[in-house]
């Protein structure tokens, strides 16, 4: 069973990102830049399933600038077996994003495709849906649990009001939420054996796929800052606010 | 014209995240349809007919709509698109589920969770766990929206008077199966409709301690949360999860106890009108969003803000 999995260079979770002075655009130029949580999530589920027996090969696929290379290494050393970048400088919307993993699906026939739910940059949580809408395939969001047998897939998924179970034929794809796994570190001597696997580089025009943005950014700003409030002595006083000066209770 | 709703529900009655959404429909066109699609799910469906501003109620009863898979519900919805805009659903795991399935089947872009409508092609919607705000225009046809309901005020649950129709279900896609829930069962209000949210964090310490939270949210009504470190450390389940990626809250009034307030957990919180932290750690930053501090040891504090409470 061949596996394949999506991930994305983003802002690293730590990162308090800044707007940029004339409104433009969040500026990234000088932050710290790292794999997308719940594509890291994403990764180590596929390398399990590989460990375990039921999966053979696993493609990482990232898109976007060049330095989605340093992504993709990053999934090679936690155990993905070679990559792919598909390499733009525009911007990829979610949309167009699911076009191009379309396009290397048909390619790569995998059997299973893993994604993070979401991104942590433009909170979007949609390729994946939109990728299973678009070949056809059955899709468990928000995983937090996966079994895959005898060409099955069964899927425990978080919802608002707790947890759904679905079942699956293969191909299918999944899209992960944060208990699904605790991804590994990746260790120096895996490191540098990613140096070493294939990473194959493509451009949108030659996966026939139109990457025109259709949502266009007007403008971007900070919402209104909350201002600091006060600390109060005690319980007492801090109930007597409630009540009369918040008057919430 | 008008404006396509997709109803959240579990057959019998309507989930509260529709009523925001209709409102946010409302904003758009005076024409509000509402799609129910479910399983005799008639209780739904003469609820959402009696929302204010809904004009019309379409439903769609099939045994495959019993329960909401995406590709059925998803395949329904790109049926009844023509003569709408707009195709709403609120941003919440089943919206967020369904609705970039249909945006994709009309190869159109999804907006997801707007928070404001500044016209009808340009919102406004969160980004960097709502650290910034991007307001965006879509070029497409049709605009497939999941709404934040935080952003809009509950429709009034009565007022309305909309025809009811149903309309022809799509075929079983045979996609997926449903095999079983497990839904957390809880006589207090829903977390994101609560006007009172007790929620606690990592400074619990375990599921045994997180109990003492319980007395406070029945003594206020209050809905329980919590922060995602006290989900993965499984002192409650994952549906208490406030935050980035789990459940934005915006109550009257917000208790977070022994939350250190990590900007993934403030992402889901501070829109809320009054913040209270209880934490004894004077330098964790959930203070810097708190209307009302107590740094405090929060198993000396929760019993006796309880016994605060009970003075008149």
């Amino acid at each position: 069973m061949k596996i394949l999995v999506s991930v994305k260079r983003v802002a690293d979770f730590n990162v308090k990102v800044r707007v940029k002075a004339d409104g433009s655009g969040v500026d990234i130029a000088n932050v710290k830049m790292s794999m997308n949580p719940f594509d890291e999530i994403a990764v180590e589920q596929a390398v399990r399933l590989k460990e375990a027996g039921a999966a053979t090969e696993i493609v990482a696929v990232s898109l976007g600038v060049r330095q989605c290379q340093e992504t993709l290494r990053t999934a090679l050393a936690m155990g993905a077996d070679r990559a792919i970048l598909v390499e733009s400088n525009t911007e990829l919307q979610p949309l167009a994003v699911a076009k191009l993993l379309q396009a290397l699906v048909a390619k790569e026939s995998p059997d299973l495709v893993i994604m993070g739910k979401q991104a942590i940059d433009d909170d979007c949580n949609q390729t994946g849906q939109m990728l299973a809408a678009l070949l056809n395939w059955p899709q468990a969001t928000f995983a937090s649990k996966v079994s895959v047998a005898a060409g099955k897939a069964v899927v425990t998924r978080e919802i608002d009001g707790g947890l759904e179970t679905l079942s699956m034929t293969l191909p299918a794809l999944i899209t992960t939420d944060l208990r699904l796994n605790e991804p590994r570190y990746a260790t120096l001597p895996n490191i540098m054996k990613a140096k070493k696997k294939p990473l194959e580089t493509v451009a949108p025009e030659a996966l026939g796929v139109d990457v025109t943005p259709r949502l266009i950014t007007v403008k971007v700003q900070e919402p209104p800052k909350r201002k600091g409030g006060e600390i109060v002595v005690d319980v007492a006083q801090l109930v007597h606010k409630l009540r009369n000066e918040a008057k919430v209770i | 014209m008008s404006v396509l709703v997709l109803a959240e529900h579990d057959n019998v009655a309507l989930k509260s995240a529709t009523l925001n959404t209709v409102s946010a429909a409302a904003k758009l066109d005076r024409q509000v349809v509402v799609l129910v699609a479910g399983h005799q799910c008639a209780g739904a469906a003469e609820s959402a007919a009696r929302i204010e501003g809904v004009t019309k109620v379409l439903v769609a009863d099939a045994t495959h709509y019993a329960h909401p898979l995406a590709e059925n519900l998803a395949n329904l919805v790109v049926t009844l698109v023509q003569g709408h805009t707009h195709i709403l659903a609120p941003a919440t795991t089943s919206g967020k589920n369904v609705m970039p399935r249909v945006a994709a089947l009309l190869d159109v872009a999804q907006i997801s969770d707007i928070v404001a409508i500044e016209s009808a092609d340009t919102f406004v919607r969160p980004i960097y766990a709502g650290n910034v705000l991007a307001t965006v225009r879509s070029t497409d046809a049709v605009k497939v929206i999941t709404v934040r309901t935080t952003g809009f005020a509950a429709a009034p649950r009565t007022g309305g008077t909309a025809i009811v129709e149903a309309v022809r279900a799509a075929p079983d896609s045979g996609l997926t199966a449903f095999e079983s829930q497990e839904v957390t069962k809880s006589d207090r209000p829903e977390l994101t409709a609560a006007r009172i949210v007790v929620s606690g964090g990592r400074g619990l310490g375990s599921g045994d301690n997180f109990k003492i939270l319980e007395p406070l949210a029945d003594k206020l009504n209050a809905a329980l949360g919590a922060s995602r470190a006290a989900v993965d450390s499984g002192f409650v389940p994952n549906d208490y999860q406030v935050g980035q990626t789990g459940k934005i809250v915006a109550p009257d009034l917000y208790i977070a106890v022994g939350i250190s307030g990590a900007i993934q957990h403030l992402a889901g919180m501070k829109d809320s009108k009054v913040i209270v932290a209880i934490n004894k750690d004077a330098e964790a930053p959930i203070f810097q969003v708190a209307d009302y501090g107590l740094v405090a040891d929060l198993f000396q504090a929760v019993p006796e803000l309880l016994q605060e409470l009970d003075k008149p």
